[in-house]
């Protein structure tokens, strides 16, 4: 059985309580946050229990090595507090069961790694992704399932990631670049968090695309554009990758512009806050987070994550800004057509 | 002894009448489960005139006659169960009038949705109707006789409830007007404020005669349209969701439906609505007013919103709805039939049940869909299979499902939907026997030869 290695004394002798006094939706102070995590560590009842929205904010905050996160939905789990109704956990739990109808590329020792987002097969076109397609994964049997802890769901997770790490283990894969966030923060962050050995060494794609356009250089032309960036939930499980988001851009010559929702202070696309917590909050996230960007006069609202771009692509079209995602934008920089429509 | 044959071809013209087997074979059947049985003849008229004359010479000899749209209610209300002359609408479909300002449309009566649809889209595009979900080439003539259900039912009742007139043969020729175009140039009414006589035709599947024209109501096409699903695992809580619905006034249609694949869909109830508007915040006004009234279900977590993702929009937004005519094809061999009772809303647990009892019991590929009609008034829950047609032992157990399905939602209080000939006959067995003598009444009245399609509604 799989245990959260969580150190209740990283807590106890906690500087600052980061984890809880920068959480954007709740206000506590650093004692009142010291506080509530050791009780939620000891097992105790404790209002973050009931209020968190599940942005995965705190994963980021705590600085201290602990995952905060992992820790209150293991502790929701445990004690039957619900974060999203019970036919959305159903309906996610039952698309992302594995039925042997996983598909192959020609794999070799690095592969890309799609989860089950399709999506992403039609992104990885072009001379940006030559080096390694047409070796990837897609599929149940590769998603890694990380999304339940949204859903206060860690047993599904200790259930299915040590059989997709299994997968690929038979593969036989040296490396695997992650083509979600999710994905990699699996690999580099949820799986050691809970003592699971990952057999490869997974890699971002925003590193893997920041090597790739220094390999293009030659080929680079400025965008001269001003970008908004959509960080996504997951992205705070992988943040010791986000600094690629300025590096890429300031290589392909997009000027992010510095709004009040950047970096630790990003605001989710609001998806899964609507369908666990309802219209309001979805809404009053999706509303500040898009006039921030039109405030700071954003011309493009750069996503990182296919799902957030579903969600968001016709809003921030609709405020006059033009969506896309980060590898087509990169695609635009070596001269290429990017894969999905920019409206 | 005359030529029938010659007759037919004297009104409608040589190619337009049929006694060969190749047409007795195909319209010997429908789609659905009921047994074949072949016409003498088919024919296929232009006019009412000709509808007219094809009725006199019907009347004269005694032989059956059976009205045809597509063919596609599927519980073999188009089979010519004692033989003789079906008629084939198709070449009546013109469409003769649209009132922009009143809001109407008048059709000939083999029309079909389809048709109606791309001419309102190209022509109207203010305006629309309220689509049923049945292939495009489903008439809308044949969808008000029986009482069909569309897009726009949850608002405005069943699509019969918006017929505004019609033109009806009479089984001895006769032609006449039914609602305010009996004395006016206008057809905005099918009754008020006169005595509504429409009810001696729809409901009796061309039992008392043969429509040739149907004045239909059109409303106001919204510039956006969009979907959400609220999903939920409690099936009990269903018609107190809907019911909350309903009560925003703020939703276009309202479907809901439970069926174990694909994996997306198993476990759960989904209720899709559909809301439409103007502009973005008209939109997103009637979206938050329709998820702020499912707030409490989001909050006790026993039901919320689904992310819809963009693919899977534009089949949820197709009028007609393809997916349907896609889960008809589940099992290949393109057998589908549902048993659809009409029944209150608040019977979707039980009902729901008892498809998927069924599904199992009968080894069956299973769905079961509702569509809301008015404000909660009622609903059309259809216990629906699909089949193999080239396993006899599949169709088999689907008749008996079916059957099954069919009394059990008699006796939870639903009244059969286009009932199958055994259905009407449970139907009339049940009625209050004071209603039955008056429908005897009318069909007498109106078809004293049982000329009409014999075998249905068969009172005398
Ligand atoms: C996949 C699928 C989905 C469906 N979805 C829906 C739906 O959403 N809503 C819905 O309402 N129905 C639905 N149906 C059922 C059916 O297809 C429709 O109700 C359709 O409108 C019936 O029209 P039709 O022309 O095919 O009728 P037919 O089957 O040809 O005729 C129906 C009855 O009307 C009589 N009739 C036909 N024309 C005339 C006339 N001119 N005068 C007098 N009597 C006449 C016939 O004798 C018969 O009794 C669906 C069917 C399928 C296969
Ligand atoms: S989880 Fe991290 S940030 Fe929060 S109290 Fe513990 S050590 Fe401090
Ligand atoms: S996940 Fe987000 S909402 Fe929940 S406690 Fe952490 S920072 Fe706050």
């Amino acid at each position: 059985m799989y245990t959260l290695q969580f150190d209740i004394n990283h807590c106890k002798t906690c500087p600052t309580g980061d984890c809880l006094v920068k959480c954007q939706f709740m206000s506590l102070d650093k004692t009142e946050a010291i506080k509530e995590m050791i009780k939620i560590a000891e097992g105790k009842d404790s209002p973050v229990l009931h209020d968190c929205v599940t942005c995965y904010g705190c994963e980021e905050y705590c600085k201290r090595g602990n995952h905060p996160f992992y820790l209150i939905t293991e502790q929701r789990q445990a004690k039957g507090i619900l974060t999203a109704p019970r036919a959305i956990t159903r309906q996610w739990i039952n698309i992302g069961e594995p039925r042997g109808k996983a598909r192959l590329g020609q794999v070799k020792g690095k592969v890309l790694s799609f989860g089950f987002m399709p999506e992403l097969l039609q992104l990885v076109r072009g001379r940006l992704f030559e080096d390694v397609m047409p070796s990837y994964v897609f599929g149940q049997e590769f998603f890694c399932n990380v999304v339940y802890i949204h859903f206060s769901n860690t047993s599904i997770i200790k259930e299915r990631l040590p059989q997709v790490l299994e997968n690929f283990r038979k593969l036989g894969v040296k490396e695997v670049v992650c083509m979600h966030d999710e994905c990699y923060g699996a690999f580099a962050s949820l799986a050691p968090a809970y003592g699971m050995e990952v057999p490869f060494r997974p890699i971002h794609y925003f590193e893997y695309l920041y090597g790739r356009l220094h390999d293009l250089a030659k080929e680079l032309r400025p965008l001269r554009i001003k970008a908004a960036y959509q960080r996504p939930c997951s992205s705070r499980l992988s943040h010791d990758t986000h600094h690629f988001v300025r590096d890429i851009l300031s290589i392909i010559g997009v000027e992010l512009v510095e709004r009040a929702y950047q970096d630790e202070n990003a605001l989710c696309c609001g998806d899964i806050l609507g369908m666990n917590y309802g219209y309001e909050l979805k809404n009053d996230v999706q509303s500040r987070n898009l006039d921030d960007m039109a405030e700071h006069d954003a011309e493009y609202c750069v996503f990182n994550c296919s799902a957030c771009q579903n969600v968001l692509a016709t809003k921030v079209a609709k405020r006059g800004i033009k969506p896309i995602h980060m590898i087509d934008l990169c695609k635009m920089a070596i001269g290429e057509k990017p894969s999905m429509e920019v409206s | 002894m005359i030529d029938i044959a010659s007759q037919l071809a004297h009104i409608v013209g040589e190619r337009f009448v049929s006694n060969n087997p190749e047409e007795a074979f195909f319209y010997a059947r429908d789609p659905g489960l009921m047994p074949a049985h072949k016409p003498d003849y088919v024919v296929v008229p232009k006019t009412a005139s000709e509808i007219q004359e094809i009725l006199r010479l019907a009347s004269r000899e005694r032989i059956p006659v059976v009205p045809m749209g597509a063919g596609m209610s599927l519980t073999g209300l188009v089979i010519p169960l004692r033989g003789g002359i079906v008629i084939d609408m198709k070449r009546m479909n013109r469409i003769l009038e649209v009132n922009e300002k009143a809001r109407y449309v008048i059709v000939e009566g083999g029309t079909s949705h389809g048709a109606l649809k791309a001419y309102l889209d190209k022509h109207c595009p203010r305006l629309r109707h309220s689509i049923p979900d049945s292939p495009a080439t489903a008439t809308v003539a044949a969808n008000v006789m029986i009482h069909g259900q569309g897009r726009l039912t949850q608002q405005y009742g069943f699509n019969s409830d918006m017929v505004s007139g019609l033109e009806v043969v009479l089984p001895s020729g006769e032609i006449c007007t039914i609602g305010s175009c009996a004395l006016s140039p206008y057809w905005f009414s099918k009754g008020a404020p006169l005595p509504d006589l429409t009810g001696l035709f729809l409901g009796w599947f061309g039992a008392t005669g043969i429509i040739t024209k149907v004045a239909l109501k059109l409303y106001p096409r919204k510039k956006m349209r969009d979907v959400e699903i609220f999903v939920t695992d409690r099936d009990d809580l269903v018609p107190d969701m809907v019911y909350e619905l309903t009560h925003t006034e703020m939703v276009e249609d309202i479907n809901i439906f439970a069926q174990p694949m694909p994996m997306i869909f198993k476990d759960n109830h989904h209720i899709t609505l559909f809301i439409t508007g103007d502009t973005d915040e008209e939109l997103e006004f009637k979206r938050k007013m329709v998820w702020n009234c499912l707030d409490g279900f989001i909050k006790s977590k026993d039901g919320g919103f689904m992310s819809v993702p963009p693919v899977m929009k534009p089949t949820l937004l197709d009028m007609p709805q393809r997916s349907v005519s896609r889960f008809a094809d589940v099992k290949k061999g393109g057998g589908f039939e549902y048993s659809g009772p009409i029944i209150p809303v608040e019977t979707y647990p039980a009902c729901t049940r008892k498809v998927m009892e069924l599904g199992s019991k009968y080894d069956l590929a299973y769905s079961a869909m509702a569509r809301v009609i008015g404000r909660n008034h009622a609903m059309m829950f259809g216990f629906a299979f699909t089949f193999n047609r080239a396993d006899p032992q599949m169709m088999e157990r689907t008749r008996k499902a079916l059957e099954e399905g069919g009394e059990f939602a008699l006796a939870a209080g639903g009244v059969f939907w286009k009932p199958t000939i055994d259905e009407q006959r449970l139907a009339l067995e049940k009625m209050d026997a004071t209603t039955r003598d008056l429908m005897k009444m009318i069909k007498e009245n109106l078809d004293p030869l049982g000329i009409m399609n014999p075998g249905n509604w068969e009172v005398v």
